[in-house]
Protein backbone atom coordinates (compact mmCIF):
# COMPACT_ATOMS: atom_id res chain seq x y z
CA UNK A 1 0.00 0.00 0.00
CA UNK A 2 1.37 3.52 -0.62
CA UNK A 3 0.02 6.88 0.42
CA UNK A 4 0.57 10.43 -0.33
CA UNK A 5 1.06 12.47 2.50
CA UNK A 6 -0.27 16.71 2.50
CA UNK A 7 3.99 16.81 4.52
CA UNK A 8 6.68 15.33 6.01
CA UNK A 9 5.41 15.90 9.63
CA UNK A 10 2.02 14.02 8.51
CA UNK A 11 3.97 11.25 6.82
CA UNK A 12 5.94 10.37 9.78
CA UNK A 13 2.94 10.09 11.84
CA UNK A 14 1.02 7.38 9.21
CA UNK A 15 4.01 5.51 9.94
CA UNK A 16 3.73 5.32 13.47
CA UNK A 17 -0.01 4.72 12.99
CA UNK A 18 0.59 1.98 10.70
CA UNK A 19 3.27 0.27 12.92
CA UNK A 20 1.66 0.57 15.92
CA UNK A 21 -1.09 -1.84 14.80
CA UNK A 22 2.22 -4.01 13.20
CA UNK A 23 2.52 -3.00 9.85
CA UNK A 24 6.21 -3.04 8.02
CA UNK A 25 5.96 0.70 7.20
CA UNK A 26 8.45 2.76 5.47
CA UNK A 27 8.65 6.56 4.69
CA UNK A 28 11.26 8.56 2.10
CA UNK A 29 12.33 11.85 1.59
CA UNK A 30 15.59 14.34 1.06
CA UNK A 31 17.07 16.51 3.73
CA UNK A 32 14.54 19.16 4.75
CA UNK A 33 11.50 16.28 4.65
CA UNK A 34 14.02 14.46 7.02
CA UNK A 35 13.99 17.48 9.62
CA UNK A 36 10.63 17.55 9.27
CA UNK A 37 10.10 13.61 10.10
CA UNK A 38 12.19 14.14 13.10
CA UNK A 39 9.73 14.94 15.62
CA UNK A 40 7.87 11.79 14.03
CA UNK A 41 11.46 9.73 14.67
CA UNK A 42 11.93 10.83 18.18
CA UNK A 43 8.66 9.59 19.22
CA UNK A 44 9.23 6.10 17.17
CA UNK A 45 11.76 5.66 19.60
CA UNK A 46 10.13 6.40 22.53
CA UNK A 47 7.30 4.37 21.36
CA UNK A 48 10.17 1.72 20.61
CA UNK A 49 8.19 1.26 17.28
CA UNK A 50 9.73 -0.15 13.91
CA UNK A 51 9.98 2.07 11.02
CA UNK A 52 12.26 2.43 8.33
CA UNK A 53 12.92 6.43 7.37
CA UNK A 54 14.98 7.26 3.68
CA UNK A 55 16.90 10.27 3.46
CA UNK A 56 18.23 10.98 -0.05
CA UNK A 57 20.97 13.84 1.27
CA UNK A 58 21.10 16.80 -0.68
CA UNK A 59 22.54 19.87 -0.88
CA UNK A 60 21.96 22.26 2.27
CA UNK A 61 21.37 23.94 4.93
CA UNK A 62 17.73 25.39 4.12
CA UNK A 63 16.46 24.34 0.62
CA UNK A 64 19.93 23.95 -0.37
CA UNK A 65 19.97 22.43 -3.71
CA UNK A 66 19.35 19.21 -5.27
CA UNK A 67 22.28 17.66 -6.02
CA UNK A 68 24.33 14.99 -3.69
CA UNK A 69 25.46 15.21 -0.49
CA UNK A 70 26.74 14.19 3.05
CA UNK A 71 25.47 16.90 5.07
CA UNK A 72 23.08 15.23 7.30
CA UNK A 73 25.10 13.06 8.76
CA UNK A 74 25.08 14.38 12.13
CA UNK A 75 21.54 14.72 12.06
CA UNK A 76 20.94 11.34 11.11
CA UNK A 77 23.75 9.26 13.66
CA UNK A 78 23.08 11.54 16.54
CA UNK A 79 19.27 10.96 16.87
CA UNK A 80 18.33 13.71 15.23
CA UNK A 81 15.21 14.65 16.71
CA UNK A 82 14.44 15.48 20.65
CA UNK A 83 15.73 13.16 23.67
CA UNK A 84 18.39 10.52 25.02
CA UNK A 85 17.73 7.81 21.48
CA UNK A 86 19.85 6.53 18.64
CA UNK A 87 18.62 5.38 15.36
CA UNK A 88 21.07 2.24 13.71
CA UNK A 89 22.01 4.43 10.52
CA UNK A 90 22.61 2.32 6.99
CA UNK A 91 24.76 3.65 4.25
CA UNK A 92 24.43 1.99 0.65
CA UNK A 93 27.23 2.67 -1.69
CA UNK A 94 25.23 0.85 -4.29
CA UNK A 95 21.74 0.27 -6.06
CA UNK A 96 22.27 -3.26 -5.02
CA UNK A 97 23.29 -2.36 -1.19
CA UNK A 98 20.13 -0.07 -1.97
CA UNK A 99 17.93 -2.91 -1.90
CA UNK A 100 20.01 -5.20 0.34
CA UNK A 101 20.06 -2.63 3.24
CA UNK A 102 16.46 -1.90 2.77
CA UNK A 103 15.35 -5.48 3.41
CA UNK A 104 17.95 -5.41 6.18
CA UNK A 105 16.62 -2.41 7.99
CA UNK A 106 13.24 -4.03 7.96
CA UNK A 107 14.86 -6.80 9.68
CA UNK A 108 17.10 -4.61 12.48
CA UNK A 109 13.57 -2.07 12.82
CA UNK A 110 11.58 -5.23 13.29
CA UNK A 111 14.31 -6.93 15.52
CA UNK A 112 14.98 -4.41 17.89
CA UNK A 113 11.97 -2.09 17.79
CA UNK A 114 13.20 0.94 16.64
CA UNK A 115 13.44 3.37 13.36
CA UNK A 116 16.40 2.57 10.98
CA UNK A 117 17.41 5.66 8.94
CA UNK A 118 19.15 4.47 5.35
CA UNK A 119 20.84 7.36 4.42
CA UNK A 120 21.82 7.76 0.80
CA UNK A 121 23.01 11.28 -1.64
CA UNK A 122 21.62 12.54 -4.87
CA UNK A 123 23.75 10.23 -6.64
CA UNK A 124 22.64 6.92 -5.83
CA UNK A 125 18.69 8.18 -5.69
CA UNK A 126 19.08 8.76 -9.21
CA UNK A 127 21.47 6.17 -10.66
CA UNK A 128 20.54 2.82 -12.40
CA UNK A 129 22.40 -0.28 -12.22
CA UNK A 130 21.01 -3.91 -12.48
CA UNK A 131 19.73 -5.41 -9.21
CA UNK A 132 19.35 -8.98 -8.08
CA UNK A 133 16.30 -8.85 -5.29
CA UNK A 134 16.66 -10.83 -2.23
CA UNK A 135 14.79 -13.81 -1.28
CA UNK A 136 11.91 -12.05 1.19
CA UNK A 137 11.45 -13.91 4.54
CA UNK A 138 9.08 -16.44 4.61
CA UNK A 139 7.33 -15.65 7.74
CA UNK A 140 7.31 -11.76 9.33
CA UNK A 141 8.08 -11.50 12.73
CA UNK A 142 5.29 -11.75 15.27
CA UNK A 143 4.35 -8.76 17.05
CA UNK A 144 2.81 -9.43 20.46
CA UNK A 145 3.34 -6.00 21.50
CA UNK A 146 0.98 -4.24 18.31
CA UNK A 147 -2.11 -2.57 18.84
CA UNK A 148 -5.32 -4.47 17.55
CA UNK A 149 -8.07 -3.37 19.28
CA UNK A 150 -8.18 -5.29 22.96
CA UNK A 151 -10.29 -7.85 21.72
CA UNK A 152 -11.30 -10.22 25.20
CA UNK A 153 -7.70 -9.31 26.81
CA UNK A 154 -6.99 -6.47 28.58
CA UNK A 155 -6.20 -3.07 26.74
CA UNK A 156 -2.45 -1.49 25.99
CA UNK A 157 -1.33 1.72 25.29
CA UNK A 158 1.92 3.01 23.66
CA UNK A 159 2.94 6.12 25.10
CA UNK A 160 6.02 8.20 25.26
CA UNK A 161 5.08 10.21 28.09
CA UNK A 162 6.91 9.10 30.83
CA UNK A 163 6.19 11.52 33.93
CA UNK A 164 7.54 9.96 36.81
CA UNK A 165 11.75 10.52 36.84
CA UNK A 166 12.97 7.72 37.74
CA UNK A 167 10.41 5.16 34.99
CA UNK A 168 12.17 7.85 32.38
CA UNK A 169 15.30 7.14 33.83
CA UNK A 170 14.74 3.63 33.59
CA UNK A 171 13.15 3.30 30.05
CA UNK A 172 16.04 5.72 29.29
CA UNK A 173 18.64 3.32 30.26
CA UNK A 174 16.46 0.58 28.81
CA UNK A 175 17.07 1.88 25.60
CA UNK A 176 20.56 2.23 26.45
CA UNK A 177 21.14 -1.46 26.60
CA UNK A 178 19.14 -1.90 23.63
CA UNK A 179 21.41 0.45 21.47
CA UNK A 180 24.59 -1.73 23.38
CA UNK A 181 22.91 -4.52 22.04
CA UNK A 182 22.76 -2.95 18.44
CA UNK A 183 26.19 -1.91 18.26
CA UNK A 184 27.68 -5.15 19.57
CA UNK A 185 25.48 -7.27 16.50
CA UNK A 186 24.87 -4.95 14.12
CA UNK A 187 28.07 -2.65 13.27
CA UNK A 188 29.18 -3.19 9.12
CA UNK A 189 31.55 -2.05 7.02
CA UNK A 190 33.86 -2.95 4.11
CA UNK A 191 37.19 -3.54 3.70
CA UNK A 192 38.79 -2.72 0.73
CA UNK A 193 42.54 -3.10 -0.16
CA UNK A 194 44.04 -2.75 3.45
CA UNK A 195 45.82 -5.75 4.38
CA UNK A 196 49.12 -3.94 3.38
CA UNK A 197 47.93 -0.39 3.23
CA UNK A 198 49.94 2.46 4.59
CA UNK A 199 47.35 5.23 3.95
CA UNK A 200 43.39 4.01 4.95
CA UNK A 201 40.86 6.23 3.41
CA UNK A 202 37.54 6.59 5.19
CA UNK A 203 34.37 7.28 3.03
CA UNK A 204 30.83 6.24 2.91
CA UNK A 205 27.90 6.23 -0.09
CA UNK A 206 28.75 7.41 -3.35
CA UNK A 207 32.14 9.03 -1.69
CA UNK A 208 33.40 5.70 -0.84
CA UNK A 209 32.78 4.50 -4.47
CA UNK A 210 34.96 7.82 -6.00
CA UNK A 211 37.51 6.90 -3.19
CA UNK A 212 37.46 3.56 -5.24
CA UNK A 213 38.02 4.64 -7.89
CA UNK A 214 40.80 6.69 -6.80
CA UNK A 215 42.49 4.01 -4.64
CA UNK A 216 43.08 2.03 -8.15
CA UNK A 217 44.52 4.75 -9.96
CA UNK A 218 47.12 5.29 -7.03
CA UNK A 219 47.87 1.56 -6.68
CA UNK A 220 49.30 1.53 -9.70
CA UNK A 221 51.64 3.81 -9.27
CA UNK A 222 52.56 1.65 -5.97
CA UNK A 223 50.98 3.83 -3.48
CA UNK A 224 49.31 1.54 -0.99
CA UNK A 225 45.74 3.15 -0.25
CA UNK A 226 43.09 0.61 1.28
CA UNK A 227 39.71 1.80 2.59
CA UNK A 228 37.22 1.46 4.64
CA UNK A 229 33.52 2.03 3.91
CA UNK A 230 30.86 2.26 7.13
CA UNK A 231 27.99 0.29 6.29
CA UNK A 232 26.37 1.59 9.70
CA UNK A 233 27.06 4.93 10.52
CA UNK A 234 25.58 4.35 13.12
CA UNK A 235 26.82 2.33 15.09
CA UNK A 236 30.04 3.33 13.69
CA UNK A 237 32.78 0.76 12.94
CA UNK A 238 34.97 2.10 15.42
CA UNK A 239 36.54 -1.19 15.83
CA UNK A 240 38.18 -1.73 12.19
CA UNK A 241 39.57 1.84 12.82
CA UNK A 242 40.99 1.00 16.37
CA UNK A 243 42.57 -2.56 14.79
CA UNK A 244 43.84 -0.51 11.34
CA UNK A 245 45.26 2.40 13.74
CA UNK A 246 47.70 -0.85 15.50
CA UNK A 247 49.77 -0.50 11.98
CA UNK A 248 48.89 2.56 9.97
CA UNK A 249 49.43 6.08 10.63
CA UNK A 250 47.96 7.93 8.36
CA UNK A 251 44.35 7.92 7.69
CA UNK A 252 42.10 10.17 4.93
CA UNK A 253 38.79 11.34 5.63
CA UNK A 254 36.43 12.06 2.69
CA UNK A 255 32.67 13.21 2.86
CA UNK A 256 30.77 15.58 0.24
CA UNK A 257 30.07 17.44 3.85
CA UNK A 258 32.45 19.91 5.80
CA UNK A 259 33.77 16.96 7.99
CA UNK A 260 30.70 15.15 9.80
CA UNK A 261 31.93 12.00 10.18
CA UNK A 262 35.28 13.41 10.63
CA UNK A 263 34.59 13.82 14.13
CA UNK A 264 33.42 9.73 14.52
CA UNK A 265 36.58 8.68 12.53
CA UNK A 266 38.77 11.13 14.91
CA UNK A 267 36.74 9.46 18.11
CA UNK A 268 37.09 6.18 17.20
CA UNK A 269 41.31 6.67 16.38
CA UNK A 270 41.40 7.95 19.83
CA UNK A 271 44.39 10.28 18.54
CA UNK A 272 46.14 7.57 17.03
CA UNK A 273 48.07 8.35 13.54
CA UNK A 274 46.96 11.25 11.38
CA UNK A 275 43.93 12.15 9.89
CA UNK A 276 43.76 14.66 6.44
CA UNK A 277 40.35 15.41 5.63
CA UNK A 278 39.10 16.51 2.38
CA UNK A 279 35.41 17.36 1.52
CA UNK A 280 32.83 18.64 -0.88
CA UNK A 281 29.80 19.86 0.47
CA UNK A 282 27.04 21.77 -1.55
CA UNK A 283 26.59 19.34 -3.95
CA UNK A 284 30.09 19.17 -5.66
CA UNK A 285 30.63 15.79 -6.73
CA UNK A 286 34.15 14.91 -6.20
CA UNK A 287 36.15 12.78 -8.86
CA UNK A 288 38.63 9.97 -8.26
CA UNK A 289 41.17 12.19 -10.11
CA UNK A 290 40.69 15.04 -6.82
CA UNK A 291 41.08 12.50 -4.27
CA UNK A 292 43.93 10.45 -6.10
CA UNK A 293 45.71 13.91 -6.12
CA UNK A 294 45.18 13.84 -2.55
CA UNK A 295 46.38 10.30 -1.67
CA UNK A 296 49.12 10.74 -3.92
CA UNK A 297 50.35 14.24 -1.46
CA UNK A 298 49.21 12.34 1.67
CA UNK A 299 51.96 9.52 0.50
CA UNK A 300 54.81 12.03 -0.48
CA UNK A 301 53.99 13.76 3.23
CA UNK A 302 53.39 11.42 5.77
CA UNK A 303 54.20 7.94 4.41
CA UNK A 304 57.46 9.01 1.85
CA UNK A 305 58.64 11.78 3.99
CA UNK A 306 58.99 9.34 6.90
CA UNK A 307 60.55 6.33 5.47
CA UNK B 1 -28.70 -4.91 43.18
CA UNK B 2 -27.42 -3.25 40.53
CA UNK B 3 -24.57 0.00 41.36
CA UNK B 4 -26.04 2.65 39.62
CA UNK B 5 -22.87 4.80 39.25
CA UNK B 6 -20.30 2.09 37.95
CA UNK B 7 -18.11 2.62 35.34
CA UNK B 8 -18.60 1.14 32.11
CA UNK B 9 -17.10 -1.70 30.62
CA UNK B 10 -14.67 0.21 28.50
CA UNK B 11 -14.03 2.64 31.52
CA UNK B 12 -11.16 1.70 33.87
CA UNK B 13 -12.75 0.75 37.47
CA UNK B 14 -12.02 2.34 40.59
CA UNK B 15 -9.93 5.52 39.21
CA UNK B 16 -9.38 8.60 40.63
CA UNK B 17 -9.47 11.16 38.17
CA UNK B 18 -6.56 13.96 37.91
CA UNK B 19 -9.33 16.47 35.60
CA UNK B 20 -10.21 19.39 37.32
CA UNK B 21 -13.45 19.60 39.03
CA UNK B 22 -16.17 20.75 36.56
CA UNK B 23 -14.05 19.65 33.58
CA UNK B 24 -15.68 18.50 30.43
CA UNK B 25 -13.05 15.71 29.67
CA UNK B 26 -13.82 13.29 31.98
CA UNK B 27 -17.85 13.59 31.26
CA UNK B 28 -16.75 12.91 27.31
CA UNK B 29 -14.97 10.07 28.66
CA UNK B 30 -17.51 8.76 29.85
CA UNK B 31 -19.82 8.77 26.80
CA UNK B 32 -17.54 7.61 24.84
CA UNK B 33 -16.96 4.07 27.23
CA UNK B 34 -20.57 3.76 27.85
CA UNK B 35 -20.70 3.90 23.18
CA UNK B 36 -18.30 1.49 22.86
CA UNK B 37 -19.95 -0.64 24.76
CA UNK B 38 -23.31 -0.29 23.54
CA UNK B 39 -22.44 -0.02 20.54
CA UNK B 40 -19.86 -3.18 20.57
CA UNK B 41 -17.21 -2.15 19.34
CA UNK B 42 -14.60 -1.65 22.26
CA UNK B 43 -12.95 -4.77 21.55
CA UNK B 44 -11.96 -3.70 18.26
CA UNK B 45 -11.53 0.02 19.19
CA UNK B 46 -7.68 2.20 18.73
CA UNK B 47 -8.08 5.71 19.91
CA UNK B 48 -5.79 8.39 18.97
CA UNK B 49 -5.23 10.01 22.37
CA UNK B 50 -3.05 13.72 22.41
CA UNK B 51 -0.76 15.58 24.25
CA UNK B 52 -2.95 18.20 26.41
CA UNK B 53 -4.67 17.34 29.62
CA UNK B 54 -6.60 14.14 27.63
CA UNK B 55 -2.88 12.85 27.26
CA UNK B 56 -3.70 10.56 30.58
CA UNK B 57 -6.76 9.22 28.98
CA UNK B 58 -5.39 5.84 29.23
CA UNK B 59 -5.90 6.28 32.50
CA UNK B 60 -9.40 6.13 31.90
CA UNK B 61 -10.55 4.29 29.13
CA UNK B 62 -10.41 0.67 29.26
CA UNK B 63 -9.55 0.25 25.29
CA UNK B 64 -6.35 0.17 22.67
CA UNK B 65 -4.95 3.58 22.73
CA UNK B 66 -2.07 4.95 20.88
CA UNK B 67 -0.39 8.53 22.03
CA UNK B 68 0.19 11.31 19.46
CA UNK B 69 2.12 14.05 19.45
CA UNK B 70 1.14 17.32 19.69
CA UNK B 71 -1.74 17.64 16.98
CA UNK B 72 -0.84 14.72 14.87
CA UNK B 73 -3.70 12.29 15.96
CA UNK B 74 -5.24 12.45 12.35
CA UNK B 75 -2.39 11.05 10.70
CA UNK B 76 -1.64 8.30 13.05
CA UNK B 77 -5.18 7.41 12.81
CA UNK B 78 -4.81 7.37 9.04
CA UNK B 79 -1.80 5.20 9.04
CA UNK B 80 -3.98 2.96 11.79
CA UNK B 81 -7.18 2.73 9.09
CA UNK B 82 -5.29 2.10 6.23
CA UNK B 83 -3.57 -0.92 7.10
CA UNK B 84 -6.26 -2.18 9.50
CA UNK B 85 -9.71 -0.91 8.11
CA UNK B 86 -11.30 -3.58 10.49
CA UNK B 87 -10.45 -1.75 13.57
CA UNK B 88 -12.94 1.12 14.92
CA UNK B 89 -10.04 4.59 15.00
CA UNK B 90 -11.06 7.24 16.14
CA UNK B 91 -9.08 10.64 17.86
CA UNK B 92 -9.75 12.79 20.86
CA UNK B 93 -7.98 16.01 20.59
CA UNK B 94 -7.79 19.31 21.98
CA UNK B 95 -8.54 22.85 20.24
CA UNK B 96 -4.40 23.18 21.05
CA UNK B 97 -3.94 20.35 19.39
CA UNK B 98 -6.68 19.94 16.55
CA UNK B 99 -6.74 23.82 15.78
CA UNK B 100 -3.30 25.12 15.93
CA UNK B 101 -0.53 22.70 16.02
CA UNK B 102 -2.32 20.64 13.82
CA UNK B 103 -4.63 21.72 11.73
CA UNK B 104 -2.71 20.55 8.34
CA UNK B 105 -3.24 16.73 9.31
CA UNK B 106 -6.93 17.96 10.50
CA UNK B 107 -7.86 19.44 6.98
CA UNK B 108 -6.10 16.78 5.09
CA UNK B 109 -7.20 13.79 7.19
CA UNK B 110 -10.99 15.77 6.61
CA UNK B 111 -10.14 16.08 2.56
CA UNK B 112 -9.23 13.05 2.20
CA UNK B 113 -12.23 11.38 3.92
CA UNK B 114 -10.68 9.08 5.84
CA UNK B 115 -12.87 6.50 7.87
CA UNK B 116 -12.28 8.29 11.09
CA UNK B 117 -13.85 9.95 13.86
CA UNK B 118 -12.55 13.11 15.58
CA UNK B 119 -14.01 14.24 18.92
CA UNK B 120 -13.17 17.99 19.34
CA UNK B 121 -13.05 19.11 22.48
CA UNK B 122 -13.09 23.11 22.68
CA UNK B 123 -12.51 24.68 25.74
CA UNK B 124 -11.11 27.51 23.65
CA UNK B 125 -7.87 27.40 25.77
CA UNK B 126 -4.41 25.62 26.15
CA UNK B 127 -5.46 23.61 29.13
CA UNK B 128 -2.82 21.53 29.98
CA UNK B 129 -0.27 24.13 29.67
CA UNK B 130 -1.76 26.92 32.08
CA UNK B 131 -4.42 28.37 29.62
CA UNK B 132 -2.20 30.62 26.84
CA UNK B 133 -4.93 31.42 24.57
CA UNK B 134 -5.98 29.01 21.47
CA UNK B 135 -7.56 29.35 18.23
CA UNK B 136 -10.64 29.33 19.29
CA UNK B 137 -10.12 31.53 22.32
CA UNK B 138 -13.21 34.37 22.32
CA UNK B 139 -12.76 37.47 21.42
CA UNK B 140 -12.26 39.88 24.64
CA UNK B 141 -11.13 36.52 26.43
CA UNK B 142 -8.42 37.06 28.92
CA UNK B 143 -5.73 33.94 29.19
CA UNK B 144 -2.42 34.21 30.13
CA UNK B 145 -0.90 35.10 26.74
CA UNK B 146 -3.99 37.25 25.70
CA UNK B 147 -3.95 39.31 29.55
CA UNK B 148 -5.80 42.39 27.82
CA UNK B 149 -8.12 40.55 25.90
CA UNK B 150 -8.08 38.78 22.91
CA UNK B 151 -8.12 41.74 20.32
CA UNK B 152 -8.40 40.77 16.63
CA UNK B 153 -5.96 43.04 15.30
CA UNK B 154 -3.54 41.64 16.70
CA UNK B 155 -4.51 37.78 17.51
CA UNK B 156 -7.11 36.99 14.69
CA UNK B 157 -10.36 35.62 15.40
CA UNK B 158 -11.85 32.56 17.08
CA UNK B 159 -10.89 29.89 14.52
CA UNK B 160 -14.42 27.76 13.12
CA UNK B 161 -12.44 24.73 12.44
CA UNK B 162 -15.51 22.61 12.39
CA UNK B 163 -17.36 24.69 10.11
CA UNK B 164 -14.30 24.83 7.89
CA UNK B 165 -13.69 20.94 7.80
CA UNK B 166 -17.83 20.13 7.13
CA UNK B 167 -17.73 22.11 4.02
CA UNK B 168 -15.38 18.92 2.53
CA UNK B 169 -17.32 16.17 0.15
CA UNK B 170 -15.42 13.65 2.53
CA UNK B 171 -16.73 14.99 6.06
CA UNK B 172 -19.74 12.93 6.44
CA UNK B 173 -21.09 14.09 9.74
CA UNK B 174 -20.15 17.15 11.86
CA UNK B 175 -22.21 18.60 14.60
CA UNK B 176 -21.12 20.95 17.48
CA UNK B 177 -22.01 20.23 20.88
CA UNK B 178 -21.71 20.71 24.69
CA UNK B 179 -21.51 19.02 27.79
CA UNK B 180 -22.32 22.04 30.27
CA UNK B 181 -25.33 19.92 32.03
CA UNK B 182 -27.76 16.55 31.39
CA UNK B 183 -29.84 17.52 28.77
CA UNK B 184 -26.78 18.99 26.55
CA UNK B 185 -24.93 15.68 28.25
CA UNK B 186 -27.24 13.23 26.42
CA UNK B 187 -27.40 15.69 23.05
CA UNK B 188 -23.81 14.90 23.22
CA UNK B 189 -23.91 11.49 23.26
CA UNK B 190 -26.58 11.17 20.50
CA UNK B 191 -23.88 13.47 18.14
CA UNK B 192 -21.44 10.95 19.00
CA UNK B 193 -23.60 7.94 18.33
CA UNK B 194 -23.95 9.07 15.14
CA UNK B 195 -20.36 10.00 14.48
CA UNK B 196 -19.56 6.78 15.40
CA UNK B 197 -22.41 4.69 13.05
CA UNK B 198 -20.57 6.74 9.92
CA UNK B 199 -17.29 4.61 10.49
CA UNK B 200 -19.84 1.15 11.38
CA UNK B 201 -21.56 1.44 8.05
CA UNK B 202 -18.31 2.50 6.48
CA UNK B 203 -19.95 6.14 5.53
CA UNK B 204 -16.17 8.24 6.03
CA UNK B 205 -15.27 10.89 8.31
CA UNK B 206 -16.75 12.36 11.25
CA UNK B 207 -16.48 15.07 13.45
CA UNK B 208 -18.05 16.28 16.85
CA UNK B 209 -17.17 18.89 18.46
CA UNK B 210 -17.48 19.57 22.05
CA UNK B 211 -18.02 22.51 23.76
CA UNK B 212 -16.12 22.10 27.34
CA UNK B 213 -15.69 23.86 30.04
CA UNK B 214 -12.38 24.48 31.66
CA UNK B 215 -13.29 25.89 35.19
CA UNK B 216 -9.28 26.02 36.39
CA UNK B 217 -7.94 28.24 33.33
CA UNK B 218 -11.29 30.21 32.76
CA UNK B 219 -10.99 31.04 36.60
CA UNK B 220 -14.51 30.71 37.04
CA UNK B 221 -16.33 27.54 39.56
CA UNK B 222 -17.96 24.73 37.76
CA UNK B 223 -21.48 26.25 38.13
CA UNK B 224 -19.95 29.83 36.47
CA UNK B 225 -18.06 27.89 33.83
CA UNK B 226 -21.61 25.82 32.50
CA UNK B 227 -23.31 28.92 32.45
CA UNK B 228 -20.45 30.66 30.41
CA UNK B 229 -20.36 27.99 28.25
CA UNK B 230 -24.19 28.81 27.37
CA UNK B 231 -24.53 32.31 27.49
CA UNK B 232 -20.71 33.51 25.99
CA UNK B 233 -19.41 30.53 24.18
CA UNK B 234 -22.44 29.38 22.39
CA UNK B 235 -22.96 33.02 20.97
CA UNK B 236 -19.40 32.60 18.87
CA UNK B 237 -19.71 28.80 18.47
CA UNK B 238 -23.23 27.86 18.11
CA UNK B 239 -24.70 24.00 18.30
CA UNK B 240 -26.10 22.14 16.02
CA UNK B 241 -25.44 19.74 13.24
CA UNK B 242 -23.22 21.84 10.32
CA UNK B 243 -22.71 18.95 7.92
CA UNK B 244 -25.18 15.24 7.34
CA UNK B 245 -24.27 13.52 4.04
CA UNK B 246 -25.00 10.23 5.49
CA UNK B 247 -26.18 8.17 2.55
CA UNK B 248 -25.06 10.64 -0.12
CA UNK B 249 -27.34 12.97 0.73
CA UNK B 250 -26.34 17.07 1.52
C1 LIG C 1 5.22 20.13 19.74
C2 LIG C 1 4.71 20.46 21.10
N1 LIG C 1 4.54 21.75 21.43
C3 LIG C 1 4.09 22.08 22.67
C4 LIG C 1 3.77 21.10 23.57
C5 LIG C 1 3.27 21.47 24.94
N2 LIG C 1 1.85 21.25 25.11
C6 LIG C 1 1.37 20.16 25.73
S1 LIG C 1 -0.29 20.17 25.87
C7 LIG C 1 -0.39 21.68 25.10
C8 LIG C 1 -1.69 22.39 24.91
C9 LIG C 1 -2.87 21.53 24.88
O1 LIG C 1 -4.01 22.31 24.71
P1 LIG C 1 -5.31 21.74 24.04
O2 LIG C 1 -4.96 20.99 22.81
O3 LIG C 1 -6.27 22.84 23.86
O4 LIG C 1 -5.85 20.62 25.06
P2 LIG C 1 -6.38 20.81 26.57
O5 LIG C 1 -5.21 20.63 27.45
O6 LIG C 1 -7.01 22.16 26.67
O7 LIG C 1 -7.37 19.70 26.70
C10 LIG C 1 0.87 22.13 24.75
C11 LIG C 1 1.12 23.40 24.07
C12 LIG C 1 3.95 19.76 23.17
N3 LIG C 1 3.65 18.73 23.96
N4 LIG C 1 4.43 19.47 21.94
S1 LIG D 1 -6.96 22.42 33.00
FE1 LIG D 1 -8.99 22.64 32.09
S2 LIG D 1 -9.07 21.07 30.47
FE2 LIG D 1 -7.38 20.54 31.82
S3 LIG D 1 -8.24 19.13 33.33
FE3 LIG D 1 -8.36 21.18 34.22
S4 LIG D 1 -10.39 21.92 33.65
FE4 LIG D 1 -9.94 20.18 32.34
Amino acid sequence: MFLQSESETAAINMVIGASAVGARVMTSSSSPGISLKQEGISFLAGFQLPAVIVNVMRGGPGLGNIAPAQGDYFQATRGGGHGDYRTPVLAPASVQEVADLTYKAFDIADHYRTPVMILGDGMLGQMKEPVVFPEPIAKLPEKDWALHGRGDGPSRYLASLILDTTEMERHNWMLVRKYQEITANETSWEEYMTQDAQIVAVAYGTTARIAKAAIKRVRKDGVPVGLIRPITLWPFPTPALQELARRVNSFVVFEMSTGQMLEDVLLSLEGKGTVHFHGRPGGVVPTPAEFARILYREYQLKVKASS
Amino acid sequence: MKLLNAFPKYHKQNVVSHYCPGCGHGIVHRLVAELLEEMDLGKRTVCVNPAGCAVLAYKYLDIDMLESAHGRGTAMATGIKRVRPDLFVFTYQGDGDLAAIGTAETIHSANRGEHICVIFINNAVYGMTGGQMAPTTLLGMKTTTSPGGRNPRFEGYPLHITDVVASFPGVVYAERVAVNGPAAVQKTKKAIRTAFQCQVDGQGYSIIEVLSPCPTNWKKTPKESFEWVSEVMMKEFPLGVLTDKRGGGA
